[in-house]
């Protein structure tokens, strides 16, 4: 029998605000423990929360950006749990009136063009971060109350890759929207996966099985080809498959069950009594949407059809909002996008790797960048003698021209300075003399390559090359 | 809600992590069916026409702007905690899920 996966992922996406959801301790990484602390998010009795504007108007973007509706009005909820990494025993929720429904985000899975459907994001409140010690648990409550949203995707994707295209594509248009850092090492964007399989053709869902809170895109889709062949394995040697939380052990690449008590799962959802409802108004999400910047996929577009580039290269430059943003203000400065952009995935992006430098933090600018684009357009410098301009530019920084002519970097084009060249690889090569005036013309090259060597690369090719036609009767 | 709502009282109190005597339990579970039954005869109430509400004020979008404010010092919040080591409150191993 023939099998097909459905999976779902629920990612918690952790907002770019200043405070915490409902009380106004700063929302900050790696402050000491228990700094960033009020009886709001210590869950004193007695305190009041009060929503963050701003956090609202961040879920209400996402949701536009991924084509949800904005709910006119939404309210709050309590999921109850005793957890310690929660103070008051109940998370802040929304449970049955989120801010955003419906929504949908289409992007590419190999080559193929794929929408994956949304069904809601809901605004709620991060826990504490905990820090097992032997023999006890140690609690951070800075993080606890901070905004977190929660994208909940349809049970739409069939395999790992559909997973991994679905976060990568959901990452950047976050990074993008400036919703989030998504910083995957700051646990800025977690998941929980919902795998269930059944027979093809069959229209309902199997069982599923939740893999929870992960933030490696690397370990997700491992998780879910594991997770899809051992629901398989089980149903076809008779069994059949338990609903239930699983863990990924990353370690030796398998899902194991987390067997936990049922009423585990009775959250006792009741309308919170503390915050009163959000009313949206048409007015406020025609604002928001006014302001909402350009999305990955809408830039990519208009690299190809304003600025002429490849498909491939609007992709590379796009993958990364900090790099498109280099190369949409180096493109103000000159008109050689095409060579702009090979730098910028060459050259500039081994340098980055190599040192691992970002380029806002190189001595490298956008200036800087699109002189070197005009210094080669022009035929002052070879294509090499761009890289390695670059180079210096991007650890030590300075004047392009400056550094051209310190260097002796320019080309030499002139034909009396290039003939010394010209002749003695003339002389020294009769035998492809002989065959490109016997009317092999790709024996030039070979020549050619002669004053390139003899200039240190610095002969101007084209120029060469119309001398040597020239000084050989062509 | 269905009509014979019941409550269980030790589930409940498990969930709510109350320890209960059997004598607490049969009188919590006298006096939370009053309450059952009390919710029953306002089913008998005519609401066509009447807008579900999570919340009995009118009022909608108390906000803040996201301006950091002082919160707690501390000190004094470590002060209230059990036990503390490094600055953080210790409490009993969370159990791990393997
Ligand atoms: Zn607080």
């Amino acid at each position: 029998m023939k099998y097909e996966a459905c999976i779902g992922l629920e990612t918690h996406v952790m907002q770019k605000t200043q405070t915490k959801m409902f009380c106004g301790c700063k929302h900050e990484y790696g402050a000491k423990p228990n700094t960033n602390v009020c009886p709001v998010c210590l869950g004193y009795p007695g305190a009041l929360p009060v929503m963050n504007a701003r956090a609202i108007e961040l879920c209400c973007k996402a949701g536009l950006l991924l084509g949800c509706g904005i709910n006119p009005r939404s309210k709050w909820d309590r999921k109850n749990y005793f957890y310690p990494d929660m103070a008051k025993n109940y998370q802040i929720t929304q449970a049955d009136e989120p801010l955003c429904l419906g929504g949908q985000l289409t992007t590419e899975v190999a080559g193929e063009t794929k929408t994956f459907t949304i069904e809601r994001i809901h605004q709620e409140e991060n826990a504490a971060k905990n820090t097992h010690i032997s023999g006890a648990s140690l609690v951070d409550y800075n993080r606890a109350g901070t905004a977190l949203m929660e994208i909940v995707s349809n049970p739409c994707m069939h395999s790992s890759s559909d997973a991994l295209a679905y976060m990568t594509a959901l990452k950047q248009i976050m990074e993008y929207g400036g919703i989030s850092d998504c910083d995957l090492e700051k646990g800025h964007m977690r998941s929980d996966v919902n795998v269930s399989v059944r027979p093809v053709g069959q229209k309902e869902l199997g069982a599923k099985v939740e893999i929870k809170n992960m933030n490696s895109f690397g370990f997700i889709v491992e998780a879910i080809e594991y997770e899809i062949d051992r629901q398989i394995g089980v149903i076809e040697n008779g069994g059949t498959i338990d609903q239930e939380t699983r863990g990924y052990d990353t370690d030796r690449g398998e899902t194991f069950s987390q067997r936990t008590k049922e009423d585990a799962h009775d959250y006792r959802y009741f309308p919170e009594p503390d915050l009163l409802p959000v009313e949206i108004s048409a007015e406020q999400i025609e604002q928001w949407r006014s302001e909402l910047p350009e999305l990955p996929a809408q830039r990519r577009a208009r690299y190809v059809s304003e600025l002429g580039l490849p498909e491939y290269d609007a992709g590379v430059l796009t993958a990364e909002k900090a790099v498109s943003e280099f190369f949409d203000e180096t493109c103000q400065k000159t008109k050689q996008y095409k060579l702009v952009s090979n730098y910028l995935m060459g050259k500039v992006a081994s340098l980055v790797t190599e040192k691992e430098i970002s380029i806002a933090d190189s001595e490298l600018t956008a200036e800087t960048l699109a002189q070197v684009a005009e210094l080669v357009a022009g035929g002052t410098i070879s294509s090499s003698a761009a890289n390695e301009l670059i180079e210096v530019l991007f650890t030590e920084g300075g004047d392009p021209k400056a550094i051209v002519e310190e260097k002796g970097m320019a080309q030499v084009s002139d034909d009396s300075a290039l003939e010394i060249w010209a002749d003695e690889a003339i002389a020294g090569n009769p035998k492809a003399v002989e065959a490109y005036k016997a009317g092999n013309a790709a024996s030039i090259n070979a020549l050619m390559g002669c004053v390139m060597k003899a200039s240190r690369g610095k002969a101007n090719p084209p120029a060469v090359i119309a001398l040597l036609k020239k000084k050989l009767g062509a | 809600m269905a009509e014979a709502t019941h409550i269980d009282v030790s589930y409940v109190a498990h969930l709510a992590r109350i320890h209960l005597t059997e004598e607490e339990t049969a009188l919590f579970q006298g006096q939370l069916n009053q309450v059952l039954e009390y919710v029953e005869q306002l089913k008998e109430l005519d609401v066509t026409g009447v807008e579900p509400t999570a919340h009995a004020m009118s009022l909608v979008n108390v906000l803040r702007a996201d301006e950091p404010a002082p919160g707690l010092d501390h000190d004094t919040v470590v002060d209230n905690f059990p036990a503390v080591r490094d600055g953080q409150v210790v409490v009993p191993k969370i159990i791990d899920q393997s």
